[in-house]
């Protein structure tokens, strides 16, 4: 490459991993270079197509029953061995149990600061499996954004960011209320490639949570941004959803 | 009195990652069959050295045993393949049966090689960006390598993947 920005620049450009500063800056040369953004062009078409192949290869069901067979066997098989080998140490093994106890009830106390934020994606998860169930999905079915907008007017004291993303491989499938946490959210619903995702929209009230993970098998993306907090929550891959994310951000 | 507690933390906070386990095993071993056993060792593993994951991102933690086990797994069985930069047998080296091959549509075999003859290293950095949507931060946590390094290889990847790909294009057009 013969400007002066380097090679990894675009890429980590590309991946939303440079910092404000260096984003600008990087920008501002993309206006007037073409190499950069030819390179920036061809990363994105060969990511979608990475991502569009289905590459992604998943467990088989056997698989998954072996692991927890194979887990469920290793726990008694320990439990066993430490209850026969230390019968007669009874003072060791209930100093032992104590500080089981104990542990268990700092475990407690640490998971007890996490909870808030921890129980509301627990909640948002559980919102969309109930969504999942036959006559669930939405209040409002319209594939057109200029439907589904207007139906949030007057049940919710905020406006959700409403967008069809046909064209990017996430249609909008509708809309949907749901309650968390005590309080009204706006639940979107897309699909991709016959996957729901649900987005959920509310006004921002502080201690925000975002991140990533994955609960009961279910991917779940959460993050802030102006006066909204966000998350979305599907089976389809991490990937998918930072991609959907990164369009519901423009 | 510990036990079950522990078993049900893990199987809420490692287990669901299980579907990104198998994903980057079959990316780095190459072979399904492979994959899956080495994703039931790690898993094992995981199991029992549970008690030193101090919570944070469970899918990192586990994603690096399953790294560490496919690694060790080709050491043992495939040496070769760590060895070499650029493997030209490896490249060469079918990877399905022509019946399944038939079956699927020709980009998905054609990316499914071109990703196959990376080296290793640099397959797992992309499969983990680009299938897996980790951070920098995730990958270098996961692969063991300084974010820099990161950065160098997923750039050096995507171009590499993309040369591969327009040169199969070119030789089966002409």
């Amino acid at each position: 490459m013969s400007c002066e920005f380097s090679e990894t620049t675009v890429h980590a450009y590309f991946d939303g991993e440079l910092d404000a500063v260096r984003s600008a800056e990087f920008e501002h040369h993309l206006d007037g270079c073409e190499e950069c953004k030819t390179e920036l062009r061809e990363i994105g078409a060969l990511r979608r197509r990475l991502q569009e192949s289905e590459l992604f290869e998943q467990a088989s069901r056997q698989l998954r029953d072996r692991i927890r067979k194979q887990i469920a066997k290793d726990a008694n098989g320990r439990r066993s061995a430490l209850f026969s080998g230390r019968r007669v140490f009874l003072i060791p093994a209930f100093g032992a149990l104590v500080a089981a106890a104990a542990s268990l009830m700092l475990g407690v106390l640490i998971f007890q600061s996490h909870s808030r934020s921890t129980r509301i994606t627990a909640e948002l998860i559980d919102a969309h499996v109930r969504s999942l169930q036959p006559g669930h999905l939405t209040d409002v079915l319209s594939t057109d954004q200029h439907t589904v907008k207007p139906w949030f007017d007057g049940k919710l004291d905020f406006i959700p960011p409403v967008s069809d993303f046909s064209q990017q491989g996430f249609p909008l499938v509708g809309g949907r209320l749901d309650i968390i946490d005590g309080h009204s959210v706006a639940s979107l619903v897309y699909s991709r490639r016959k996957h729901i995702i649900n987005l959920f929209a509310w006004p921002y009230r502080g201690k925000e949570a975002t991140g990533s993970g994955s609960h009961q098998g279910y991917n779940w993306l959460r993050w802030q941004s102006g006066d909204m907090e966000f998350c979305l929550v599907s089976d389809v891959s991490t990937a998918d959803l930072r991609q959907l994310k990164e369009l519901i951000s423009q | 009195m510990r036990e079950p507690q522990d078993r049900i933390r893990f199987e809420q906070l490692v287990l669901p990652h299980l579907n990104s386990a198998v994903n980057l095993a079959r990316w780095l071993l190459r072979n399904r069959a492979d994959a899956e056993d080495a994703v039931q060792e790690a898993m094992l593993r995981a199991y029992r050295f549970f008690d030193r994951f101090h919570g944070g991102d469970a899918r990192a933690w586990l994603l690096q045993i399953v790294r560490n086990t496919c690694y060790s797994w080709l050491e043992k069985n495939r040496p070769a393949e760590l060895m070499t930069e650029f493997n030209e047998e490896v490249h060469q080296q079918p990877f399905a049966n022509p019946e399944t091959l038939a079956s699927q549509s020709d980009d998905r075999e054609r990316l499914m090689r071109a990703l196959e003859s990376l080296p290793a290293r640099a397959r797992e950095v992309l499969v983990l960006r680009e299938l897996e949507g980790c951070s920098y931060k995730e990958i270098s946590e996961i692969a063991a390598i300084p974010i820099g390094t990161v950065m160098s290889t997923l750039a050096r990847a995507r171009e590499r993947l993309q040369r591969t790909l327009t040169a199969t294009t070119a030789e089966e057009a002409s």
